[in-house]
This record gives C-alpha cells, structure tokens and sequence, in this order.
C-alpha cells in the first residue's frame, strides 16, 4: 500500500499531485504529518511543498476546468474531511485524463460528491456571516470567536473588509486556534499568545468589555424573545434552522 | 438607554406580526469609507423560537394607531402599553446592532398617528438620517402608510432597498369589514406609485449608470389567510396577478392569529392554520420558480389547496395524462413538474445526461426524492408501476403520513354505522 505524507496545506497537496503525474505513482493513502503515527504502515514517500511545481499543477487545471471549478478544489480541500485528497486526486484525474470537461459530468459519482462537499462548504462560510457576533471593547476593536466545522475563515474575511471597512475587528477559529485581525487597512492572520476570552461562551472578559457593550447585548437578546410568536413556537423548526452547535457563542442563546 | 430597552421590547413585540423578513435582492456596495453594504442573496442572522429567520432589525416606530382594524394587536381600542422611539434611538440601535453583526439592516413600520403623511414622513426621517448622515448602506426595509402621499412614497423609495404594503385581506369587502378606515385603493394607489417609481428608475439607470436608485429590492405585501372565508383560489388569484401587473418581488402569507379574542367578526380558531400558510408558500414558490400558472394549481373545481399532501403532488394526481415524465429526454420544465423533483435536481438532471443516460441510483445520489418520484417518471431502468398503473384515485394514500392512519385503525375516533338502503 502506496501511503505518502505531506504538510496539509494546499499547495502541498497541489505539489503531490505535480510529483504523482511525475513518478507515475497514485498513492492509496495520503496523509499530513500528524497522522502518521496512527497508521500500521509506514509512509513511503514524503511529499516537500514547492511553489513552482504547485503553481504549474494550478495553471494546468486552470486549462482543464472553469475556474470556478479550480475554486472549488481548494474550497473542498478546506473542508479537511477525512481522505479528502484522494477523491480531490481522482477528480483531478479525470479532469487531466478526459478530452472534454468533465465538470458538468454529475452522473459520475465523483464529480457529484465534489459538488455536494463544495455546497457544505460554501454553507459553513455562509454561516460564520449569519452567526459571527462581536463584541465590542474598550479600544475599540470588535471580537468574535466562531468554531466552524471546517476551514473557512480565510473564506469570509473578504466579505467583512467590505462591510465593515471603517472598524476595527477580529474573527478567531477557537477550533483551529487562529483568527484574523483587520486594522482598518489590511486583514491579517494571528494567534493569541494569551487570551481574554471565555472558552465556553467566547465572550470577553469585563475588564477589557466597552462601556456600553453589555447593554447591547441585553438589549439584543430582549429584542430576540420579544419577536417570538408563543402560538407559533416550534422547536424542531428552531434546531433545524439554528443547530445546536453554533449556540455557546451566539448572545441570544445564552442564558 | 435602559428607557430604549423598555421600548424596543414593546415596539418589537408589536411588529413581529409582520411576516416579510427578507433581505435579499439588493446590491449596495461599500465605498470603503461608510458603515455596511447589502448583499443580493441577503443574510440571516437569526432564527426565532418559532423557526422564522432574523434578518432585519423589525420594529415599529410607535404603537399609537389612529386606526382600529380588527386583526391588530396595535388597534385603537385595545388596551396595551404605547409608546414612541425617537429618530436617533432608532438610528443608533439599527448602527450598533448592524456593527455587531446581529442584523442585516433595519425593517420599520409603524401605527399611524396624525395623518399618513406625517407618519409617513417620520419613517423617510430615519432612513435619510441613516444614509446620508451616517454612511450606511446597509438594508433598509419601510412600510409605506396606507393613504400616504405620491410625493413621499418617492422620497421614501430613495432611501430604502424595499418598500411594502400590506393588503392583510384578500378580498376587498372582507377588508371594509375588518378595517373600515381602509379601502384597496389606499392600498393599490401606493403600490402603483412603487411600481412605476422602479421602471422608471430602471429606465434611468439603463441610460445612466449613476442614476439614483430607487427600492433596489423592489415591493412586497402581505396577506393575512383564516381571518375571512377568502378561498385559497382568491387568495393565490390575487398574488399572481401582484407578481405579473405590479412586478411584486414576494408576497408574505400570514396565518392568522387569534390576537383579539372578543371581537365577534372573527373567526375563533385554536391555533393559526399553520398547514395553510405553508401550502400557500409552497404554491407560491410553484408560480414563482416552477412555471406554475395559478389555474393550474387552484380553480373553481378546485379552489382550496389540499391540506394533506402538497401541491406539487396534488397537481400531478389530478393530471395523471401528464406522467410518466422521461428524465432522459424530457424538457426542463416538464421535469421540473415531477414531485419529488427540485430545481436543484432538474439542472443536474440536465447537464448530466448529455453524457449517457441517467439511472435511478444516479437519481437519489442527485437529491431526488424517489419515494415520490418514482410513480411520475421512467428513466433508464426503472420497473416500479407509475400512476397510470396505479390509478390516481388510490394515489393520495400513498403519500398520507401513516402515523395518523395507524392511529385511526387504533382508536376510532367515532363509530360508523352503514345501513342498507
């Protein structure tokens, strides 16, 4: 059994593809450096992430598939499902392999699962623009913690620049331990070295809380209950729409 | 501002009745030096206990109404606790909640006091206020006031991505009855000055991109359904007739909900016609986004929706001459008939048979609900009987849900005596 290993990021995986085609070799199982410790087998070949081999497998999709197509290889690449890169491997086979497109192609199990995959994806990110809730603080920058199912915060960062291009805020990844800060100019990647934030709730702590952000989020939360219609309360209704898992950080669910 | 959190709890309370919660179909960008932007797909922020999504922050300006229609909560005589917010609390509680992420834009309507007119006029003095003061592009959603002026419904289309007015009664003589301060015309006349604001609007923008833009998002309306005996078929009548003469971007169905008690022109229901109001929905989405013609889902044969099964599947019963549908061969809109069949569905089906034939796995693999499906289509292999064989008359049994009719064969709920002739 054919394992390779690489660094689990994206051009990593663009370059195993690159070093596949050269060796002619298609590896059974890949997998990022943490994971091997849980295979019985030992990995056979290490991948070494390169810009130039990464960048020409990019382009050469590019020819073979619309790019909207190209964008949702890495959109699926994010989702870090278990196994990703090998049904992500053997679309871009048959992309390479097929003389005419095959991206519309949905009777193929492949190309659907990969359609399906980019849907929840695309639907994550969705949901950190619906659920994201900051606070504010004394200096003036808007936190938020959020804990997405899969990788998609370098997804939306774009759509907060545009919204909110005239304050200062952050978005962390509780899971993945990172976030993004936007300094009114640029958006940056970091990581908290010491955090004020509660685990539990993502709120931030009270010394370092603006004067009137508890107000606010009385305020929302009140507004929140009186909205509700009583005659109409249906709580499956409410899960399906509101899962469970996005409540420890959104204000109005907090007791 | 402990005074705003006393309001907001009462004027919130009073608008939830209001069903429109959409915050889509608009595009406002950022110039990069403002608050906000509007996204054409819109973005909810919430959902309330009762499932329906938050978007806009939905409030009424005050509660005092001059008005005393029968299905409000907010009527003249009932009694409850009236208040007003001020231009700023409104402004500053629509920028803080918008800079929190909690709220897509601002939805506001309000009880009217003095005259339409000046009711009207408070409503533009926020959304003015809101965008040139304060840079903010984010949505804006009025109600314009039944009676209110040509002039002002014009100024109020410059400042907000929608405008609405409610029609609440799908017949006109029904309507004089439950709020004889209101006639369809107060209602229609708005509603063309919207209409024609955004065709010319439109004209404008196509011959100069600057053009201001007026209720980008376009119009909509609710009605009210079980507080009159307005049949399904006068109700979905009139919402296609809104979609194709007025260019209506939704129209909102809302149960009725017992609210006043004690007044004897309404009818005593226990609980809102929930089923009702979905079918309904589910209609209208028909019309909308499945080339439905509304004839063909209501008529005078069939004027009421059927509440067991949905009107997708009721359609195709009461048409059997239609099925099966091949979905190797078979036009997009025929496909898009077949219940059990989505849009999402109809284009893979689509795109995907250009490459061979498509089979039944590949069918349920692409979101079709074969459960459904299968009795309305032949596709490369399937064997099952379809509603030819099967006889549309015993059809709707198949679709009943068999919880209650297990529950039925149980515990009778009444004994039945047949008696020979």
């Amino acid at each position: 059994m054919a394992i390779w290993i690489y660094d689990k990021t994206f051009e990593g995986f663009l370059t195993l593809v690159f070093d596949c085609y050269q060796k002619k070799i298609f590896p059974d199982r890949i997998l990022g450096y943490g994971n091997v410790q849980f295979s019985l087998f030992q990995p056979e070949y290490e991948v070494l992430t390169d810009e130039v081999r990464a960048k020409r497998v990019w382009d050469g999709l590019h020819k073979k598939v619309s790019s909207t197509n190209c964008q949702m290889i890495y959109y699926v690449f994010l989702s870090e499902i278990e196994d990703i890169e090998l049904l992500l491997l053997r679309y871009i086979r048959k992309a390479f392999g097929s003389e005419e497109s095959v991206e519309l192609n949905f009777g193929d199990c492949d190309v659907l699962e990969l359609l399906k995959i980019d849907r929840k994806v695309v639907r994550e990110a969705e949901r950190i623009r619906m659920f994201v809730r900051f606070q504010k603080t004394k200096d003036g920058i808007y936190y938020a913690s959020f804990d997405p199912k899969y990788n998609v915060l370098p997804l939306v960062t774009k759509h907060f620049e545009n919204r909110f291009p005239d304050q200062r805020w952050i978005i962390y990844d509780t899971r993945r331990n990172y976030g993004f800060y936007y300094d009114l100019k640029n958006t940056s990647e970091f990581k908290f070295a010491e955090s004020f934030i509660d685990a539990s709730t993502g709120k931030i702590d009270q010394s370092i809380m603006g004067t009137d952000e508890q107000l606010f989020q009385d305020m929302w939360k009140s507004y929140f209950k009186s909205i509700c219609i009583k005659e109409r309360i249906n709580p499956k209704l409410h899960m399906q729409m509101l899962p469970k898992r996005f409540w420890k950080y959104l204000i109005e669910k907090q007791t | 501002m402990s005074n705003v959190l006393k309001k907001l709890e009462i004027l919130a309370g009073a608008a939830k009745y209001d069903v429109s919660c959409a915050s889509s179909g608009s595009n406002r960008s950022n110039s990069g030096k403002g608050l906000g932007n509007a996204s054409p797909w819109g973005i909810c922020h919430s959902f309330t206990e009762d499932g329906r999504c938050v978007s806009l922050l939905k409030i009424m300006f005050t509660n005092y109404c001059m008005y005393d229609c029968a299905y409000c909560l907010n009527r003249r005589s009932n009694d409850v606790p009236r208040t007003a917010f001020t231009v700023k609390e409104i402004v500053d509680l629509t920028i803080e909640f918008y800079r929190r992420n909690y709220i897509e834009g601002l939805f506001l309507s309000s009880g009217v006091v003095k005259s339409p007119d000046h009711t009207m006029s408070l409503l533009i003095r926020v959304a003015k206020e809101l965008r040139t003061n304060h840079r903010y592009n984010g949505y804006i959603h009025l109600k314009s006031i039944p009676g209110a002026s040509t002039e002002l419904i014009r100024e109020a289309g410059l400042y907000a991505d929608r405008l609405s007015v409610n029609i609440e009664i799908p017949s006109e003589p029904n309507l004089k009855m439950l709020a004889p301060e209101k006639d369809y015309r107060s209602i229609l006349t708005p509603m063309n000055s919207i209409h024609q604001g955004i065709l010319v609007s439109k004209e404008d923008t196509r011959k100069f991109r600057s053009a201001p833009k007026f209720v980008p998002a376009g119009q909509s309306t609710q009605l009210i359904v079980g507080a009159t005996p307005d049949t399904d078929n006068q109700i979905l009548t009139l919402a296609s007739g809104l979609y194709n003469h007025q260019d209506l971007k939704r129209v909102y169905y809302s149960g009725y909900i017992p609210i006043n008690t004690n007044d004897s022109r309404l009818p005593v229901l226990s609980t809102p016609p929930l089923v009702r109001e979905n079918r309904l929905y589910q209609s209208d989405w028909l019309m909308r986004f499945y080339f439905f013609r509304v004839d063909e889902i209501v008529n005078d044969r069939h004027p009421n929706l059927d509440l067991d099964i949905d009107p997708k599947l009721s359609y195709a019963i009461r048409n059997p001459w239609m099925f099966p549908v091949d979905v190797n061969k078979a036009p997009y809109e025929l496909i898009l008939r077949v219940p059990g069949i989505g849009v999402r569905s109809a284009k893979l089906i689509l795109t995907s048979r250009r490459y061979g034939r498509i089979s039944s796995y590949q069918l349920q693999k692409m979101g079709v609900v074969m459960k459904r499906a299968k009795y309305f289509i032949t596709c490369n292999e399937l064997g099952s009987s379809t509603i030819n064989e099967i006889k549309p008359e015993n059809m709707k049994q198949l679709f009943m849900p068999k919880k209650e009719i297990k529950k039925k064969d149980k515990h009778p709920g009444q004994l039945s005596f047949v008696f020979p002739d």
